[in-house]
Protein backbone atom coordinates (compact mmCIF):
# COMPACT_ATOMS: atom_id res chain seq x y z
CA UNK A 1 0.00 0.00 0.00
CA UNK A 2 1.36 3.39 -1.16
CA UNK A 3 1.76 6.06 1.99
CA UNK A 4 -1.15 8.62 0.41
CA UNK A 5 -3.32 5.70 0.15
CA UNK A 6 -2.77 5.11 3.44
CA UNK A 7 -3.33 8.04 4.82
CA UNK A 8 -6.86 8.66 2.68
CA UNK A 9 -8.48 5.39 2.47
CA UNK A 10 -9.58 5.38 6.04
CA UNK A 11 -11.24 9.14 5.59
CA UNK A 12 -13.33 7.90 2.94
CA UNK A 13 -15.71 6.69 5.72
CA UNK A 14 -17.78 8.76 7.41
CA UNK A 15 -17.13 7.35 11.07
CA UNK A 16 -13.08 7.91 10.56
CA UNK A 17 -14.19 11.41 9.09
CA UNK A 18 -16.33 12.53 12.41
CA UNK A 19 -14.15 10.17 14.57
CA UNK A 20 -10.99 12.45 13.96
CA UNK A 21 -12.44 15.84 14.05
CA UNK A 22 -14.04 14.58 17.18
CA UNK A 23 -10.66 12.99 18.65
CA UNK A 24 -8.22 16.16 17.34
CA UNK A 25 -10.84 18.63 19.50
CA UNK A 26 -10.94 16.68 21.88
CA UNK A 27 -7.11 16.29 22.24
CA UNK A 28 -6.63 20.29 21.36
CA UNK A 29 -9.15 20.81 24.57
CA UNK A 30 -7.86 18.35 27.67
CA UNK A 31 -4.26 19.38 26.33
CA UNK A 32 -5.38 23.37 27.09
CA UNK A 33 -6.90 22.33 30.00
CA UNK A 34 -4.58 20.25 30.99
CA UNK A 35 -2.05 22.53 31.51
CA UNK A 36 -3.86 24.20 34.41
CA UNK A 37 -4.28 20.23 35.94
CA UNK A 38 -0.85 19.63 35.74
CA UNK A 39 0.41 23.13 37.20
CA UNK A 40 -2.31 23.36 40.12
CA UNK A 41 -2.37 19.78 40.98
CA UNK A 42 -5.95 19.00 39.95
CA UNK A 43 -5.39 14.92 37.61
CA UNK A 44 -7.00 13.48 41.05
CA UNK A 45 -10.06 16.03 40.74
CA UNK A 46 -9.90 15.41 37.51
CA UNK A 47 -10.50 11.71 37.80
CA UNK A 48 -12.68 12.08 40.78
CA UNK A 49 -15.40 14.66 37.96
CA UNK A 50 -14.94 12.08 35.29
CA UNK A 51 -16.02 9.14 37.48
CA UNK A 52 -18.75 11.42 38.77
CA UNK A 53 -20.42 11.98 35.64
CA UNK A 54 -21.52 8.21 35.03
CA UNK A 55 -24.65 8.36 37.39
CA UNK A 56 -25.53 11.93 35.48
CA UNK A 57 -25.43 10.25 32.25
CA UNK A 58 -27.57 7.15 33.91
CA UNK A 59 -30.21 9.36 35.45
CA UNK A 60 -30.05 11.02 32.11
CA UNK A 61 -30.78 7.53 30.17
CA UNK A 62 -33.32 6.19 32.42
CA UNK A 63 -35.20 9.70 32.30
CA UNK A 64 -34.89 9.87 28.57
CA UNK A 65 -32.80 12.95 28.08
CA UNK A 66 -30.04 14.04 26.37
CA UNK A 67 -26.99 11.96 27.98
CA UNK A 68 -24.44 14.98 27.52
CA UNK A 69 -26.56 17.26 29.39
CA UNK A 70 -26.90 14.70 32.32
CA UNK A 71 -22.98 14.80 32.24
CA UNK A 72 -22.37 18.24 31.72
CA UNK A 73 -24.93 18.21 35.43
CA UNK A 74 -22.92 15.95 36.89
CA UNK A 75 -19.39 17.19 36.40
CA UNK A 76 -20.20 20.55 36.73
CA UNK A 77 -21.95 20.53 40.32
CA UNK A 78 -19.26 17.59 41.54
CA UNK A 79 -16.44 20.05 39.95
CA UNK A 80 -17.95 22.70 42.10
CA UNK A 81 -18.55 20.98 44.96
CA UNK A 82 -14.95 19.49 45.42
CA UNK A 83 -14.06 23.49 45.04
CA UNK A 84 -16.50 24.01 48.41
CA UNK A 85 -14.92 21.08 50.18
CA UNK A 86 -11.16 22.49 49.41
CA UNK A 87 -12.11 25.71 50.72
CA UNK A 88 -14.21 24.67 54.11
CA UNK A 89 -13.28 21.18 54.57
CA UNK A 90 -11.63 19.67 57.52
CA UNK A 91 -10.62 16.62 56.47
CA UNK A 92 -7.40 16.34 54.15
CA UNK A 93 -8.66 17.51 50.98
CA UNK A 94 -7.18 14.14 48.78
CA UNK A 95 -9.40 12.25 51.42
CA UNK A 96 -12.69 14.00 50.79
CA UNK A 97 -12.40 13.61 46.87
CA UNK A 98 -11.83 9.82 47.28
CA UNK A 99 -15.36 9.76 49.24
CA UNK A 100 -16.76 12.13 46.44
CA UNK A 101 -15.37 10.17 43.63
CA UNK A 102 -16.04 6.41 45.01
CA UNK A 103 -19.91 7.53 46.23
CA UNK A 104 -21.04 9.42 42.80
CA UNK A 105 -19.86 6.43 40.89
CA UNK A 106 -20.91 3.96 42.95
CA UNK A 107 -24.03 5.49 42.34
CA UNK A 108 -24.26 5.49 38.81
CA UNK A 109 -23.01 1.83 38.88
CA UNK A 110 -26.03 0.84 40.83
CA UNK A 111 -28.63 2.80 38.80
CA UNK A 112 -27.27 1.19 35.93
CA UNK A 113 -27.43 -2.14 36.91
CA UNK A 114 -31.42 -1.67 37.67
CA UNK A 115 -31.87 -0.59 34.02
CA UNK A 116 -32.83 -4.34 32.37
CA UNK A 117 -31.49 -4.36 28.71
CA UNK A 118 -28.52 -3.99 27.01
CA UNK A 119 -27.33 -0.10 26.82
CA UNK A 120 -24.72 -0.22 24.60
CA UNK A 121 -24.20 3.94 24.43
CA UNK A 122 -23.36 3.72 28.77
CA UNK A 123 -20.95 1.48 28.27
CA UNK A 124 -19.22 3.28 25.65
CA UNK A 125 -19.14 6.45 27.97
CA UNK A 126 -17.00 4.19 30.31
CA UNK A 127 -14.03 3.34 27.69
CA UNK A 128 -14.91 5.23 25.26
CA UNK A 129 -15.85 4.75 21.09
CA UNK A 130 -15.30 8.01 19.05
CA UNK A 131 -15.60 5.83 15.99
CA UNK A 132 -19.34 5.49 17.12
CA UNK A 133 -19.87 9.19 17.38
CA UNK A 134 -22.93 10.89 15.70
CA UNK A 135 -22.95 13.94 13.66
CA UNK A 136 -25.31 15.15 15.95
CA UNK A 137 -22.82 14.45 19.08
CA UNK A 138 -20.08 16.36 16.99
CA UNK A 139 -21.19 19.28 16.63
CA UNK A 140 -22.24 19.95 20.68
CA UNK A 141 -18.73 18.88 21.66
CA UNK A 142 -17.85 21.16 18.95
CA UNK A 143 -19.79 23.90 20.96
CA UNK A 144 -19.09 23.35 24.45
CA UNK A 145 -14.88 22.87 23.26
CA UNK A 146 -15.34 25.99 21.90
CA UNK A 147 -16.40 27.59 24.69
CA UNK A 148 -14.06 26.28 26.90
CA UNK A 149 -11.40 27.35 24.90
CA UNK A 150 -12.62 30.75 24.12
CA UNK A 151 -12.85 31.33 28.06
CA UNK A 152 -9.85 29.78 28.87
CA UNK A 153 -7.95 32.08 26.14
CA UNK A 154 -9.39 35.33 27.26
CA UNK A 155 -8.33 35.16 30.72
CA UNK A 156 -5.54 33.12 30.57
CA UNK A 157 -3.40 35.72 32.11
CA UNK A 158 -5.43 35.99 34.90
CA UNK A 159 -5.84 32.20 35.24
CA UNK A 160 -2.05 31.84 35.24
CA UNK A 161 -1.44 34.43 37.96
CA UNK A 162 -3.88 32.73 39.98
CA UNK A 163 -2.55 29.30 39.56
CA UNK A 164 1.47 30.74 40.04
CA UNK A 165 0.52 32.55 43.24
CA UNK A 166 -3.01 32.89 44.74
CA UNK A 167 -2.03 35.17 47.56
CA UNK A 168 -0.29 37.75 45.33
CA UNK A 169 -3.12 37.47 42.81
CA UNK A 170 -5.68 38.32 45.32
CA UNK A 171 -3.94 40.75 47.06
CA UNK A 172 -3.46 42.60 43.51
CA UNK A 173 -7.55 42.59 43.23
CA UNK A 174 -8.34 39.46 40.79
CA UNK A 175 -11.32 37.64 41.60
CA UNK A 176 -8.79 34.02 43.41
CA UNK A 177 -12.08 32.07 44.58
CA UNK A 178 -14.22 32.96 40.83
CA UNK A 179 -11.70 32.21 39.03
CA UNK A 180 -10.83 28.58 40.87
CA UNK A 181 -14.60 27.65 40.77
CA UNK A 182 -14.42 28.67 37.33
CA UNK A 183 -11.83 26.85 36.16
CA UNK A 184 -13.09 23.66 38.15
CA UNK A 185 -16.21 24.33 36.20
CA UNK A 186 -14.57 24.73 32.67
CA UNK A 187 -12.56 21.32 33.53
CA UNK A 188 -16.28 19.52 33.98
CA UNK A 189 -17.42 20.18 30.77
CA UNK A 190 -14.21 19.88 29.01
CA UNK A 191 -14.23 16.22 30.62
CA UNK A 192 -18.05 15.88 29.44
CA UNK A 193 -16.47 17.24 26.17
CA UNK A 194 -14.14 14.26 26.52
CA UNK A 195 -15.76 11.00 27.25
CA UNK A 196 -17.46 10.02 24.44
CA UNK A 197 -14.01 9.60 22.99
CA UNK A 198 -11.94 8.22 25.27
CA UNK A 199 -13.98 7.37 28.01
CA UNK A 200 -14.30 8.36 31.79
CA UNK A 201 -11.67 5.62 33.16
CA UNK A 202 -9.50 7.72 30.84
CA UNK A 203 -9.89 10.92 30.52
CA UNK A 204 -7.52 11.88 32.81
CA UNK A 205 -4.90 10.52 30.64
CA UNK A 206 -5.97 13.23 28.20
CA UNK A 207 -5.74 15.93 30.94
CA UNK A 208 -2.39 15.39 32.45
CA UNK A 209 -0.40 13.01 29.95
CA UNK A 210 0.41 15.79 27.63
CA UNK A 211 0.65 19.11 29.74
CA UNK A 212 3.17 16.50 31.62
CA UNK A 213 4.68 16.17 28.71
CA UNK A 214 5.12 19.35 27.35
CA UNK A 215 6.85 20.23 31.07
CA UNK A 216 9.45 18.07 30.64
CA UNK A 217 10.38 19.68 27.45
CA UNK A 218 9.94 23.42 28.19
CA UNK A 219 10.00 25.97 31.11
CA UNK A 220 7.93 28.70 29.20
CA UNK A 221 4.04 28.68 29.94
CA UNK A 222 2.75 29.65 26.54
CA UNK A 223 4.69 26.92 24.90
CA UNK A 224 4.05 24.17 26.99
CA UNK A 225 0.45 24.85 26.49
CA UNK A 226 1.42 24.74 22.66
CA UNK A 227 3.26 21.30 22.89
CA UNK A 228 0.68 19.84 24.82
CA UNK A 229 -2.20 21.13 22.08
CA UNK A 230 0.61 19.21 19.25
CA UNK A 231 1.14 16.35 20.67
CA UNK A 232 -2.51 15.54 22.10
CA UNK A 233 -3.28 16.60 17.96
CA UNK A 234 -0.26 14.12 16.78
CA UNK A 235 -1.41 11.39 19.51
CA UNK A 236 -5.50 11.69 18.63
CA UNK A 237 -4.98 11.61 14.89
CA UNK A 238 -1.85 8.87 15.04
CA UNK A 239 -4.31 6.69 17.71
CA UNK A 240 -7.09 6.77 15.09
CA UNK A 241 -5.35 4.81 12.45
CA UNK A 242 -3.56 2.26 14.40
CA UNK A 243 -7.17 1.46 15.82
CA UNK A 244 -8.30 1.53 12.26
CA UNK A 245 -5.80 -0.76 10.66
CA UNK A 246 -4.75 -2.95 14.00
CA UNK A 247 -8.74 -3.23 15.08
CA UNK A 248 -8.07 -1.79 18.71
CA UNK A 249 -10.41 0.04 20.79
CA UNK A 250 -9.78 3.77 19.61
CA UNK A 251 -9.55 5.67 22.72
CA UNK A 252 -6.72 3.24 24.83
CA UNK A 253 -4.77 3.79 21.41
CA UNK A 254 -4.97 7.39 21.50
CA UNK A 255 -3.82 7.57 25.29
CA UNK A 256 -0.92 4.99 25.19
CA UNK A 257 0.39 6.98 22.16
CA UNK A 258 0.20 10.04 24.48
CA UNK A 259 1.77 7.81 26.74
CA UNK A 260 4.80 7.32 24.61
CA UNK A 261 5.47 10.60 23.78
CA UNK A 262 5.67 10.99 27.66
CA UNK A 263 8.09 8.15 28.44
CA UNK A 264 9.99 9.44 25.35
CA UNK A 265 10.61 13.18 26.84
CA UNK A 266 10.77 11.17 29.93
CA UNK A 267 13.81 9.45 28.91
CA UNK A 268 15.27 12.04 26.35
CA UNK A 269 14.12 15.90 27.20
CA UNK A 270 16.23 18.32 28.20
CA UNK A 271 15.29 19.02 31.07
CA UNK A 272 14.77 16.12 33.27
CA UNK A 273 15.91 13.51 31.22
CA UNK A 274 17.55 10.59 32.38
CA UNK A 275 20.41 10.49 30.09
CA UNK A 276 20.82 14.50 30.37
CA UNK A 277 24.00 14.85 33.01
CA UNK A 278 22.14 16.61 36.20
CA UNK A 279 18.27 15.14 36.52
CA UNK A 280 16.23 16.95 38.91
CA UNK A 281 12.93 16.23 40.04
CA UNK A 282 10.29 17.65 39.11
CA UNK A 283 6.28 18.89 39.36
CA UNK A 284 7.21 18.86 43.47
CA UNK A 285 5.19 21.25 45.35
CA UNK A 286 2.62 21.48 43.18
CA UNK A 287 -0.48 23.38 45.16
CA UNK B 1 -12.97 45.61 43.11
CA UNK B 2 -11.79 48.88 42.08
CA UNK B 3 -14.66 50.61 42.28
CA UNK B 4 -14.30 51.97 45.78
CA UNK B 5 -14.49 55.38 46.53
CA UNK B 6 -11.60 58.00 45.48
CA UNK B 7 -9.07 57.61 48.61
CA UNK B 8 -9.43 59.87 51.04
CA UNK B 9 -5.64 60.57 52.49
CA UNK B 10 -6.62 62.57 55.52
CA UNK B 11 -3.59 65.41 56.28
CA UNK B 12 -2.89 64.40 60.03
CA UNK B 13 -0.06 66.80 61.24
CA UNK B 14 2.69 63.19 61.69
CA UNK B 15 1.71 62.82 57.79
CA UNK B 16 -1.52 60.39 56.25
CA UNK B 17 -2.39 56.88 58.09
CA UNK B 18 -1.24 54.20 55.21
CA UNK B 19 -3.09 51.25 57.10
CA UNK B 20 -4.94 51.41 60.53
CA UNK B 21 -6.01 48.63 62.31
CA UNK B 22 -8.27 48.98 65.16
CA UNK B 23 -8.99 45.84 67.44
CA UNK B 24 -8.93 43.02 65.05
CA UNK B 25 -9.23 39.83 65.84
CA UNK B 26 -8.73 36.89 62.95
CA UNK B 27 -7.78 33.08 62.44
CA UNK B 28 -8.65 29.86 60.64
CA UNK B 29 -10.94 27.23 61.51
CA UNK B 30 -12.25 29.17 64.59
CA UNK B 31 -8.72 29.43 66.19
CA UNK B 32 -7.60 32.89 66.65
CA UNK B 33 -4.36 33.76 65.20
CA UNK B 34 -4.21 37.24 65.64
CA UNK B 35 -6.22 38.99 68.86
CA UNK B 36 -7.08 42.71 69.25
CA UNK B 37 -4.85 44.10 67.89
CA UNK B 38 -4.27 47.72 66.88
CA UNK B 39 -1.87 49.43 64.40
CA UNK B 40 -1.31 52.81 62.56
CA UNK B 41 1.02 52.80 59.90
CA UNK B 42 1.81 56.29 58.72
CA UNK B 43 2.51 56.70 54.63
CA UNK B 44 6.64 56.69 53.61
CA UNK B 45 7.42 54.67 56.77
CA UNK B 46 9.36 51.10 56.58
CA UNK B 47 7.53 48.93 59.36
CA UNK B 48 9.08 45.88 60.44
CA UNK B 49 6.82 43.07 61.78
CA UNK B 50 8.64 40.68 63.90
CA UNK B 51 8.04 37.54 66.00
CA UNK B 52 8.31 33.56 66.19
CA UNK B 53 7.23 31.20 63.45
CA UNK B 54 3.18 30.98 63.93
CA UNK B 55 2.91 34.43 65.47
CA UNK B 56 0.33 35.75 62.95
CA UNK B 57 3.16 37.99 60.93
CA UNK B 58 1.66 36.43 57.73
CA UNK B 59 -1.87 36.54 58.85
CA UNK B 60 -1.32 40.39 59.62
CA UNK B 61 -0.14 41.08 55.83
CA UNK B 62 -3.22 38.77 54.61
CA UNK B 63 -5.55 40.81 56.66
CA UNK B 64 -4.28 44.17 55.16
CA UNK B 65 -4.49 42.71 52.01
CA UNK B 66 -7.77 42.07 52.41
CA UNK B 67 -7.20 38.58 51.94
CA UNK B 68 -8.79 37.39 55.07
CA UNK B 69 -11.55 39.24 56.19
CA UNK B 70 -11.38 40.42 59.73
CA UNK B 71 -13.96 38.60 62.44
CA UNK B 72 -14.09 41.78 64.64
CA UNK B 73 -12.73 44.99 64.62
CA UNK B 74 -11.95 47.83 61.66
CA UNK B 75 -9.15 47.90 59.04
CA UNK B 76 -8.78 50.79 56.77
CA UNK B 77 -6.05 50.34 54.67
CA UNK B 78 -5.14 53.60 51.64
CA UNK B 79 -8.32 55.06 52.82
CA UNK B 80 -11.02 52.44 52.34
CA UNK B 81 -12.05 49.19 53.46
CA UNK B 82 -8.95 45.93 52.67
CA UNK B 83 -9.18 45.07 49.31
CA UNK B 84 -11.03 48.32 47.80
CA UNK B 85 -7.74 49.71 46.94
CA UNK B 86 -6.16 46.57 45.71
CA UNK B 87 -4.98 47.60 42.41
CA UNK B 88 -2.15 50.14 44.53
CA UNK B 89 -1.33 47.23 46.76
CA UNK B 90 2.04 44.93 46.06
CA UNK B 91 1.71 41.39 47.96
CA UNK B 92 4.49 39.25 48.10
CA UNK B 93 4.61 35.49 49.35
CA UNK B 94 6.93 33.69 51.59
CA UNK B 95 9.18 31.85 49.27
CA UNK B 96 8.37 28.37 50.38
CA UNK B 97 4.86 29.61 49.15
CA UNK B 98 5.70 29.45 45.35
CA UNK B 99 6.13 26.58 43.22
CA UNK B 100 9.71 27.21 41.60
CA UNK B 101 8.98 24.35 39.05
CA UNK B 102 6.58 26.74 37.74
CA UNK B 103 7.44 27.47 34.02
CA UNK B 104 7.42 30.81 33.63
CA UNK B 105 10.09 33.17 32.90
CA UNK B 106 11.45 35.95 34.97
CA UNK B 107 10.04 38.81 33.00
CA UNK B 108 6.15 36.88 33.03
CA UNK B 109 6.61 36.87 36.65
CA UNK B 110 7.74 40.58 37.06
CA UNK B 111 4.79 41.21 34.18
CA UNK B 112 1.94 39.68 36.72
CA UNK B 113 2.51 42.66 38.81
CA UNK B 114 1.04 44.83 35.90
CA UNK B 115 -2.02 42.45 35.75
CA UNK B 116 -3.83 43.91 38.80
CA UNK B 117 -3.83 47.72 36.35
CA UNK B 118 -4.02 46.13 33.21
CA UNK B 119 -7.57 44.45 33.95
CA UNK B 120 -9.44 41.67 32.22
CA UNK B 121 -9.09 41.15 28.44
CA UNK B 122 -6.32 43.39 28.03
CA UNK B 123 -2.92 42.61 27.14
CA UNK B 124 0.46 43.72 28.16
CA UNK B 125 1.80 46.98 26.43
CA UNK B 126 4.50 48.85 25.55
CA UNK B 127 4.17 50.83 29.04
CA UNK B 128 3.75 48.00 30.89
CA UNK B 129 6.88 45.79 29.33
CA UNK B 130 9.18 48.88 29.68
CA UNK B 131 7.40 49.03 33.52
CA UNK B 132 8.70 45.40 34.07
CA UNK B 133 12.46 46.27 32.01
CA UNK B 134 12.74 49.21 34.78
CA UNK B 135 11.97 47.23 37.74
CA UNK B 136 14.33 44.28 37.20
CA UNK B 137 16.90 46.62 36.64
CA UNK B 138 16.06 48.57 40.04
CA UNK B 139 16.44 45.13 41.12
CA UNK B 140 19.70 44.20 39.37
CA UNK B 141 18.21 41.61 37.08
CA UNK B 142 18.13 43.23 33.66
CA UNK B 143 20.45 40.90 32.22
CA UNK B 144 17.24 37.06 33.32
CA UNK B 145 14.38 38.36 32.21
CA UNK B 146 13.99 34.48 30.01
CA UNK B 147 15.46 32.50 32.85
CA UNK B 148 13.13 30.03 33.99
CA UNK B 149 12.37 31.17 38.05
CA UNK B 150 13.30 28.15 39.40
CA UNK B 151 16.97 28.56 37.74
CA UNK B 152 17.63 31.23 39.48
CA UNK B 153 19.52 31.26 42.89
CA UNK B 154 17.52 31.83 46.18
CA UNK B 155 18.39 35.53 46.78
CA UNK B 156 17.62 35.90 42.83
CA UNK B 157 14.32 34.62 43.22
CA UNK B 158 13.92 37.18 46.17
CA UNK B 159 15.32 40.07 44.04
CA UNK B 160 12.38 39.14 40.65
CA UNK B 161 9.71 38.77 43.34
CA UNK B 162 10.69 42.60 44.66
CA UNK B 163 10.69 43.85 41.18
CA UNK B 164 6.91 41.94 40.77
CA UNK B 165 6.35 44.28 43.46
CA UNK B 166 7.82 47.24 41.63
CA UNK B 167 6.37 46.61 38.57
CA UNK B 168 2.38 47.18 40.38
CA UNK B 169 3.86 50.64 41.22
CA UNK B 170 1.90 50.56 44.64
CA UNK B 171 1.46 52.87 46.98
CA UNK B 172 1.67 49.75 49.94
CA UNK B 173 4.32 47.21 50.05
CA UNK B 174 3.23 43.83 52.01
CA UNK B 175 6.07 41.75 51.62
CA UNK B 176 6.56 38.43 53.57
CA UNK B 177 10.13 37.87 54.37
CA UNK B 178 11.64 39.33 51.63
CA UNK B 179 15.04 38.83 52.77
CA UNK B 180 14.74 35.28 54.43
CA UNK B 181 17.32 33.15 53.05
CA UNK B 182 19.63 35.17 50.92
CA UNK B 183 22.76 36.59 50.99
CA UNK B 184 24.44 39.83 52.62
CA UNK B 185 24.91 41.76 49.30
CA UNK B 186 21.01 40.85 48.24
CA UNK B 187 20.18 41.91 51.39
CA UNK B 188 21.43 45.46 51.42
CA UNK B 189 20.33 45.68 47.80
CA UNK B 190 16.78 44.97 48.48
CA UNK B 191 17.08 47.07 51.70
CA UNK B 192 17.83 50.25 50.09
CA UNK B 193 15.78 49.68 47.30
CA UNK B 194 13.04 49.84 49.71
CA UNK B 195 14.17 52.45 51.56
CA UNK B 196 14.08 54.17 48.18
CA UNK B 197 10.14 53.34 47.82
CA UNK B 198 9.53 54.52 51.02
CA UNK B 199 11.21 58.04 50.78
CA UNK B 200 8.89 58.07 47.61
CA UNK B 201 5.82 58.00 50.01
CA UNK B 202 5.49 54.43 49.49
CA UNK B 203 4.70 52.45 52.94
CA UNK B 204 6.64 48.73 53.38
CA UNK B 205 5.52 46.40 55.83
CA UNK B 206 7.64 43.86 55.95
CA UNK B 207 7.68 40.75 57.99
CA UNK B 208 11.05 39.63 58.85
CA UNK B 209 13.26 37.27 61.45
CA UNK B 210 16.28 39.03 60.96
CA UNK B 211 16.48 41.70 63.99
CA UNK B 212 20.09 43.43 63.03
CA UNK B 213 18.27 43.62 59.56
CA UNK B 214 14.84 45.28 61.11
CA UNK B 215 17.19 47.93 63.75
CA UNK B 216 19.40 49.19 61.11
CA UNK B 217 17.26 49.34 58.06
CA UNK B 218 13.65 49.86 59.62
CA UNK B 219 11.98 52.64 60.45
CA UNK B 220 9.70 51.23 62.83
CA UNK B 221 9.01 47.89 64.16
CA UNK B 222 5.85 45.64 65.58
CA UNK B 223 5.95 42.90 67.66
CA UNK B 224 3.38 40.26 67.47
CA UNK B 225 2.94 37.19 68.91
CA UNK B 226 -0.89 36.46 68.59
CA UNK B 227 -0.65 39.79 69.77
CA UNK B 228 0.42 42.82 69.73
CA UNK B 229 3.40 43.30 72.07
CA UNK B 230 4.49 46.36 71.19
CA UNK B 231 4.82 48.54 68.12
CA UNK B 232 7.16 51.89 68.15
CA UNK B 233 10.49 52.90 66.41
CA UNK B 234 12.64 50.27 65.36
CA UNK B 235 15.54 50.27 67.31
CA UNK B 236 12.68 48.42 70.20
CA UNK B 237 14.12 45.74 68.67
CA UNK B 238 17.17 45.57 70.64
CA UNK B 239 15.15 45.82 73.60
CA UNK B 240 15.95 42.07 75.43
CA UNK B 241 12.58 42.47 77.51
CA UNK B 242 10.51 43.08 74.75
CA UNK B 243 12.28 40.23 72.79
CA UNK B 244 11.90 37.90 75.90
CA UNK B 245 7.80 38.67 76.01
CA UNK B 246 7.49 38.56 72.05
CA UNK B 247 9.66 35.11 71.47
CA UNK B 248 8.37 33.83 74.85
CA UNK B 249 11.95 33.58 76.16
CA UNK B 250 13.67 31.45 73.45
CA UNK B 251 16.41 34.49 72.86
CA UNK B 252 19.84 33.82 72.59
CA UNK B 253 22.27 36.81 73.49
CA UNK B 254 25.76 37.12 72.25
CA UNK B 255 27.92 38.19 75.11
CA UNK B 256 31.06 40.74 73.99
CA UNK B 257 29.29 41.83 71.03
CA UNK B 258 27.03 44.86 71.81
CA UNK B 259 24.11 43.40 73.08
CA UNK B 260 23.82 41.45 69.78
CA UNK B 261 20.11 38.92 69.73
CA UNK B 262 19.66 36.17 68.03
CA UNK B 263 15.91 34.02 68.18
CA UNK B 264 16.23 30.70 69.08
CA UNK B 265 13.80 29.69 66.31
CA UNK B 266 13.22 27.15 64.04
CA UNK B 267 14.12 28.59 61.12
CA UNK B 268 17.83 30.06 63.15
CA UNK B 269 18.29 27.54 64.85
CA UNK B 270 21.26 26.11 62.79
CA UNK B 271 22.61 29.48 62.16
CA UNK B 272 23.72 29.99 66.34
CA UNK B 273 27.21 29.45 66.53
CA UNK B 274 28.08 26.77 69.17
CA UNK B 275 29.34 27.87 72.31
CA UNK B 276 26.93 30.62 72.94
CA UNK B 277 24.77 31.41 76.20
CA UNK B 278 21.47 30.09 76.53
CA UNK B 279 19.14 32.52 78.71
CA UNK B 280 15.61 30.35 78.73
CA UNK B 281 13.45 32.96 80.49
CA UNK B 282 10.24 31.14 81.60
CA UNK B 283 8.62 34.29 82.85
CA UNK B 284 5.65 33.68 80.74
Amino acid sequence: MDPVSFITDPLAYGFMQRGLVASVLVGIVCAVMGTFVVLKGLAFIGDAVSHATFPGLVIAYIVGAPLYIGGAIAAVATALAIGLVSRRGRLRFDTSVGVLFAGTFAFGVLLFSTIKNYVADLLGYLLGNVLGIRTADLIQLAILGAIVLAVVLLIRKELLFATFDPLGAAASGLPVAFLEYLLLALLGVTIVVSIQAVGIIMVVAMLVTPSATAQLIVVRFGRMMLIAVVIAALSAVSGLYLSFYLNLASGASIVLIETIFFLVALVLGPRTGLLSRAPRAIGQGAS
Amino acid sequence: MTSAPPPRRAAAPAGPIAVAVEGVTVGYDHRPALTDVSLSVTAGSLLAVIGPNGAGKSTLLKLIAGIIKPWTGRLTVLGGPPGSSAGRIAYLPQAEAVDWEFPVTVAEVVMMGRYGRLGFLREPRRRDREVVGQALDKVGMGEATDRQIGALSGGQRRRVFLARAIAAEPDLYLLDEPVTGVDATTQEDLMDVLEGEARAGKTVIATTHDLICAAQRFHQAAFINGRLVAAGPANLVLDQQLLAETYGGHVLVLPGDGGRVIIDDAHHHDQAPSGEHHYHEDSR
